[in-house]
């Protein structure tokens, strides 16, 4: 026994085991510091590049739509109209939809292989490349909305929204489109959010006799909302920056028109379109919009982790 | 006594029959897409499939009634897909090691894992500038500017988030006693994470890391500025120093031509990339779904 004890004293790590232990760690350490690396140089990169359009045009350039590689006259109004209209009313149809269905899948209205069934179905949808979603769009989509569009214009046209004739691709179906892409973001979201609040909670509301629906609205619905406020801007995160569909749809013209039914321009459809062949002034003034891109991105973004922070955890 | 029974025409009654409708509209419009859309592309694409469509080159845009196939775009894919993988892969993995392993939720982890985040939400065509600018632009890349190295650089930025976070949930969930037991036989910790830890989260890693390049397959907005699109054969390793086609790439390019021989073989791709992505996410979900089975028992 003695003895045991004492070969278990000398019993030391060797100085290489030690050192690759050390190694390791470190490695591993300078590993995930890359993502900080890749996000500041990210924001130092795209800021650097459109400083000479900033210097040059300033704050005039979100306010401007004259966009004219010819003239060396930049500004990004309409791209950056755009991008907010569109993300903002596909997020307005998206959160009334994508919040029914979570309701749907997580209360009991169907046997449980069913609603798995749908919920993953939906899961899916997001697994689709935007691309192919525009390619869709371009070929079934408009076709199909053509009628009902000149519908709106021949009955709403008094409304600045659908003021013009439509003619192809347009801002509506670029927002129809993203509705599409935003339904299983804020689906999955709010489920995983209703889905995790508390049993007690609902029967403690169905005990003192308030129909289902009540307790949805009044007990289940606060209680899950900062992860589907949380869901929502994420989403809106995803809105503001998808191109591939978006671009494919909505037309690209930078002159500036309130209606939807005209086609329009979003500041990542212009870098799609614009950035290969850019040169010049162009190339700042595509950066400088990029860095305005990526601004908005970052402060929902930043924002939505904010929220759950703040709200989660309530109980 | 007539209390006790439901009683159809009470308000609160109708207004739950109302709503529990909504929901169920809700529900149908949310999932009408995706079958139309799925059943759409398997009747349209797939009607395109023949084998030349494996071999050929495209051919570009013009009145000839044949577009050719999509080989170079597919290979592209495969090699882009795997030089973006050959990057995120150990960088993620390695940094999510770092913070689910080593870290202990100080100042430092958090604002990885809030970078992590961030990264995830930034837009993919900013990772498209971004390398545009540092790599593209400067020609940095032995002189060469467009680059199927470019493009895998840009999708590795889009796939390392994913992989992080998904290495740093699932070694959370190992339980700790596992670690205890293998540094209280006297293992190092290198020796634990390589050993132990890892191995037995590895099931919910690849299948996080898989479905991660599974998204960037199809991710096209990063390559159209620095893969940028190629119609020959890819012969050899020097070739990824030149413009790479892709799948997507392929179908934005030609979706948007006035031919209909080309907007075919942008479906034809469609059918391709679509096929494999949702296989591929089908094929995890059931292996997930086993996974958690046999845990439990």
């Amino acid at each position: 026994m003695e003895e045991k004890l004492t070969l278990f004293k000398n019993r030391k790590r060797f100085g290489i085991e030690k050192n690759i232990d050390i190694i390791f760690k470190n490695t591993a350490l300078v590993l995930s510091s890359f993502v900080a690396i890749i996000l500041l140089g990210i924001i130092l990169v795209v800021f650097f590049q459109s400083f000479e359009s900033f210097s040059r045009y300033g704050l005039k350039f979100l306010v401007t739509s004259e966009w004219n590689p010819v003239k060396d006259e930049y500004g990004a109004f309409t791209a950056i109209y755009g991008t907010l209209v569109t993300s903002f009313l596909s997020l307005l149809i998206t959160i009334p939809l994508g919040v029914g269905t979570a309701i749907f899948i997580t209360e009991d209205f169907v046997p449980k292989i069913f609603r798995e069934i749908i919920g993953s179905f939906v899961e899916l949808l997001a697994a689709i490349p935007s691309v192919v979603l525009g390619l869709w769009a371009i070929f079934v989509m408009e076709p199909f909305f053509r009628a009902f569009f000149v519908f709106l214009h021949n009955f709403f046209g008094w409304i600045p929204l659908f003021s013009t004739e439509p003619t192809g691709r347009n801002s509506l179906l670029a927002i129809l489109i993203l509705v599409v892409m935003l339904l299983p973001i804020v689906t999955s979201i709010a489920r995983d959010s209703l889905n995790q609040v508390p049993k007690k909670l609902r029967n403690a509301a169905y005990g003192i006799g308030a129909s289902r629906w009540k307790t949805i609205f009044s007990v289940i619905l606060p209680a899950a909302l900062s992860g589907i406020m949380a869901g929502v801007l994420l989403a809106l995160g995803r809105a503001m920056g998808e191109t591939m569909a978006v671009t494919m749809i909505i037309g690209n013209s930078n002159a500036f028109s309130w209606s939807l039914l005209s086609p329009g321009y979003t500041i990542s459809s212009m870098l799609a379109n614009q950035f290969g062949e850019a040169d010049g002034s162009q190339v700042s003034s595509l950066f400088y919009a990029a860095f305005v891109l990526m601004i908005l991105s970052l402060v929902v973004n930043i924002f939505a982790q904010w929220l759950v922070k703040k709200f989660s955890l309530k109980y | 006594m007539n209390s006790l029974y439901y009683q159809k025409r009470l308000s609160r009654n109708i207004g739950d029959k109302f709503f529990t409708s909504l929901s169920v509209i809700c529900a149908l419009i949310a999932i009408l897409p995706l079958i139309f859309l799925v059943t759409y592309i398997l009747y349209k694409g797939g009607s395109q499939i023949t084998p030349e469509l494996f071999t050929l080159e495209p051919n570009p845009p013009g009145d000839d009634l044949d577009a050719g196939g999509i080989n170079p775009a597919l290979i592209g894919t495969l090699i882009i897909t795997s030089i973006a993988s050959i990057i995120a892969i150990p960088v993620g993995v390695g940094g999510g090691i770092y913070l689910a392993e080593y870290s202990k939720g100080g100042a430092f982890s958090r604002f990885i894992r809030f970078g992590v985040n961030v990264l995830a939400g930034v837009p993919s065509i900013i990772a498209g500038v971004f390398i545009y600018a540092l790599i593209v632009s400067t020609k940095i890349l032995f002189g060469s500017m467009y680059s199927g190295l470019a493009g895998g650089m840009a999708l590795s930025i889009l796939m390392l988030p994913t992989v992080i976070k998904t290495t740093d949930e699932g070694l959370k969930l190992v339980p700790n006693e596992l670690r205890y037991a293998s540094l209280g036989v006297g293992a190092s910790m290198y020796t634990t994470i390589l050993k132990v830890t890892l191995p037995s989260a590895f099931r919910s890693i690849a299948t996080g890391v898989v479905l991660g390049i599974a998204r960037a397959a199809g991710e096209t907005a990063p390559l159209i500025f620095t893969a940028l699109f190629s119609y020959y054969y890819i012969t050899g390793f020097g070739d990824l120093f030149y413009e790479m086609g892709s799948l997507a790439v392929l179908i934005y390019n030609f979706a948007l031509e006035p031919y209909d021989a080309q907007n075919k073989l942008a479906w034809a791709a469609s059918f391709i990339l679509v096929l494999s992505i949702l296989s591929v996410n089908i094929f995890s979900r059931i292996l997930a779904a086993f996974t958690e089975k046999t845990k439990k028992v």
